[in-house]
């Protein structure tokens, strides 16, 4: 331990506030990089299921569509 | 090499094998982080000139070293995606660039904390910091270059383009502190000779050059699987994936 007590720990010589604010301000930098890619993979599972979703729409639309007949099911 | 290398070039493959490696890069930048900067903090012995105030320097030197280490790998990405026009390579430039900037950002402001108690100013315009900020601005560029077009691998290429010009900077950064007068001090440890640190401060800083480089490469990670997954929404594979997850 380089210090004798937790108030010397945290005043660092006199320079507490300088070595504090960086180590604060570096966390605060890096953390938010890291919590912007997790919410951008949140965002992209969301529009993910919204692609799904649509896909689904799509293909009910064409088999409903399939049912009311438009001339083509009979050549099968 | 050729034949292992080759099946990554489809991006499902490069998937699974960053899905494989992240939670191990993610867990070594957690051991080593954290006992780097609690070593560096609490337990490396002050400074006979600097005091305590040095202890700034077990974050300025890692994240100043992988700020342009980042850029490296940028542009080396930048370089195949021109050569061999693989996709997760132009995928991994907008992985890469606000990862270094980042950690371009950190140098900065370490620097600039640490130098007003040693230097007496936050800034002066000399070329170690100048060209940090210009590295800075480079990365902005990139991103701002890859997204700039409307035809995505339009803009990959010229981020491309513009990464590799960039390197230009990298020696310069590297070497201002040897070519001009500055008050930014010389290189401690990268450099040919003996590092210029007592040991015990050296070990807790390459602890932490070890944990900043894993944090780099696993925050890397995460942003291109996120990059690769937004390329391949259409297709099964990624639509699992992200049920999954």
């Amino acid at each position: 331990m380089a210090f004798d007590s937790f108030t010397d720990f945290v005043a660092m010589g006199g320079y507490g506030l300088y070595v504090w604010l960086s180590f604060f301000l570096s966390f605060v930098v890096l953390a938010g990089v890291a919590l912007e890619t997790l919410l951008a993979k949140r965002q992209l599972a969301k529009k993910s299921k919204q692609l799904q979703q649509r896909q689904e729409r799509l293909a009910r639309r064409k088999a409903s569509r399939a049912e009311v007949g438009d001339g083509n099911e009979s050549k099968t | 090499m050729w034949r292992w290398l080759h099946p990554y070039a489809k991006p499902e493959a490069t998937y699974h094998l960053l899905q494989k490696l992240l939670p191990w890069f993610v867990a070594l930048t957690l051991v080593t982080l954290v006992t780097g900067v609690i070593w560096g903090l609490a337990f490396a012995p002050g400074d006979y000139q600097q005091g305590d105030s040095y202890r700034i320097i077990f974050l300025h030197v890692p994240s100043a070293i992988f700020s342009m280490g980042a850029y490296m790998g940028m542009a080396i990405m930048g370089a195949i995606a021109l050569i061999w026009q693989i996709k997760t390579a132009e995928w991994s430039i907008p992985a890469i660039a606000p990862v270094g900037a980042a950690l371009t950002v950190v140098a900065l402001l370490t620097g600039a904390i640490w130098g007003k108690p040693m230097w007496g100013t936050w800034w002066v315009w000399d070329a170690r910091l100048t060209s940090e900020l210009i590295l800075l601005f480079l990365y902005v560029g990139v991103m701002a270059l890859y997204f700039a077009f409307d035809d995505a691998r339009t803009g990959a290429k010229a981020a491309a383009i513009l990464s590799l010009v960039g390197v230009i900077n990298l020696p310069i950064i590297h070497f201002s502190v040897e070519w001009w007068n500055t008050l930014h001090q010389g290189a401690t440890i990268t450099k040919f000779e003996r590092p210029s640190i007592a040991t015990s401060m050296l070990i807790p800083l390459l602890i932490c050059l070890a944990g900043f480089a894993f944090l780099t490469v696993s925050l890397v990670m995460m942003r291109l699987k996120n990059e690769i997954l937004r390329h391949e929404l259409h297709r099964p594979w990624a639509q699992q994936r992200l049920e999954q997850d």
